[in-house]
């Protein structure tokens, strides 16, 4: 196997694993903003719209994280630097 | 699919100057609702309103108080720019449902430019409501060494304010490119409309948190006050 075809293989492998394992985090982490949201709501119903927002902004905050594993994947798929220097070398 | 240019690639070269398809969206869009706002003033009816006006009207008045609820002092000077913020996002989101646009929100140059006016507007909002020396003392509390912790924040939120509405953005239009490869018939269609709702609750989200930074800066130091003064009494 020659160099870019090995590194292509294990970029691809550990894209799809990196995918994975970073969005474990944010899934746990929006479970929990959810449940504790739906709590919130059942005890007091007229709080919704208050809870609705704080909740979206919540929500967007630990999404973030998932979006930042994303955006490195890509990187990584798209734009490597490495890949590049073993392209052109 | 546009996965391959993650860094915006030119379209149209005057002299040096080069013109990136997001840039060339980006700008067509601002023309066109400016356009669409200059043509919806001109015909704005007091009595016997058209349909357009009551659901125009409608959508400003939601941005209203939902502006009003969070900032209670002087939401008025707000209100232009985060009201812009997200029709402006809004739009740039849908055009990517229009065949053979890319929306412009899918490049890092277009919200990294959005967000930097959301860090520039922080500081101007806070200083024109509190004044230099007030504003610049929320650095240095609750301790003088919270500073860099301040100022790295600042830069933290800029960042993840761009990059989440890139992010979001663009995974969309790669998932969606990605299933157009699997089955071209019918299926993406479902993901079209995740697409829609994505775009409303990327757009609400950008305004939003653009809304409480800049609510932030404004009003941390009344609150205080208002504490402090509540205890003293």
């Amino acid at each position: 196997m020659n160099e870019l075809s090995f590194f292509t293989t294990i970029v691809t492998a550990f894209s799809v694993l990196a995918m994975g394992l970073g969005v474990l985090g944010p899934a746990i982490a929006m479970g929990m903003a959810v449940a504790k949201a739906l709590e919130a709501l059942a005890r007091q119903p007229e709080a919704e719209k208050s809870i609705m927002r704080w909740l979206l902004i919540g929500l967007a905050m630990i999404e973030s994280l998932a979006i930042y594993v994303l955006v490195v994947v890509l990187i990584v798929l798209f734009r490597s630097p490495m890949l590049d220097y073993l392209l052109h070398k | 699919m546009s996965a391959s240019g993650l860094l915006a690639q030119p379209i149209l070269r005057i002299g040096s100057f080069a013109v990136s398809e997001s840039a060339a969206t980006a700008t067509g869009l601002t023309i066109a609702l400016a356009g669409a706002a200059a043509w919806a003033r001109s015909r704005l009816r007091l009595r016997d309103p058209a349909g357009w006006q009551v659901v125009l009207e409608l959508a400003v008045q939601s941005i209203d108080s939902t502006v009003r609820d969070s900032i209670p002092k002087a939401p008025e000077r707000v209100l232009p720019l985060v009201g812009t913020l997200w029709i402006y996002i809004l739009f740039a989101n849908l055009v990517g449902l229009i065949p053979g646009l890319h929306s412009p929100t899918g490049d890092l140059s277009v919200t990294g430019a959005l967000a930097a006016i959301v860090f520039f507007a922080v500081p101007y909002y806070g200083v024109r409501a509190e004044g230099w020396v007030a504003y610049l003392r929320e650095y240095f509390t609750p301790m003088f060494w919270m500073f860099p912790f301040h100022v790295m924040s600042e830069l933290t939120r800029t960042l993840t304010l761009a990059v989440r509405l890139f992010g979001n953005m663009t995974g969309m239009e790669v998932a969606i490119g990605i299933l157009l490869l699997l089955a071209g018939f019918l299926v993406p269609v479902a993901f079209l409309f995740l697409h829609l709702i994505e775009a409303l609750l990327q757009a609400y989200i950008f305004g939003m948190l653009a809304l409480v930074y800049i609510a932030g800066g404004m009003q941390a130091l009344a609150d205080r006050e208002q504490q402090t003064g509540g205890t003293r009494r």
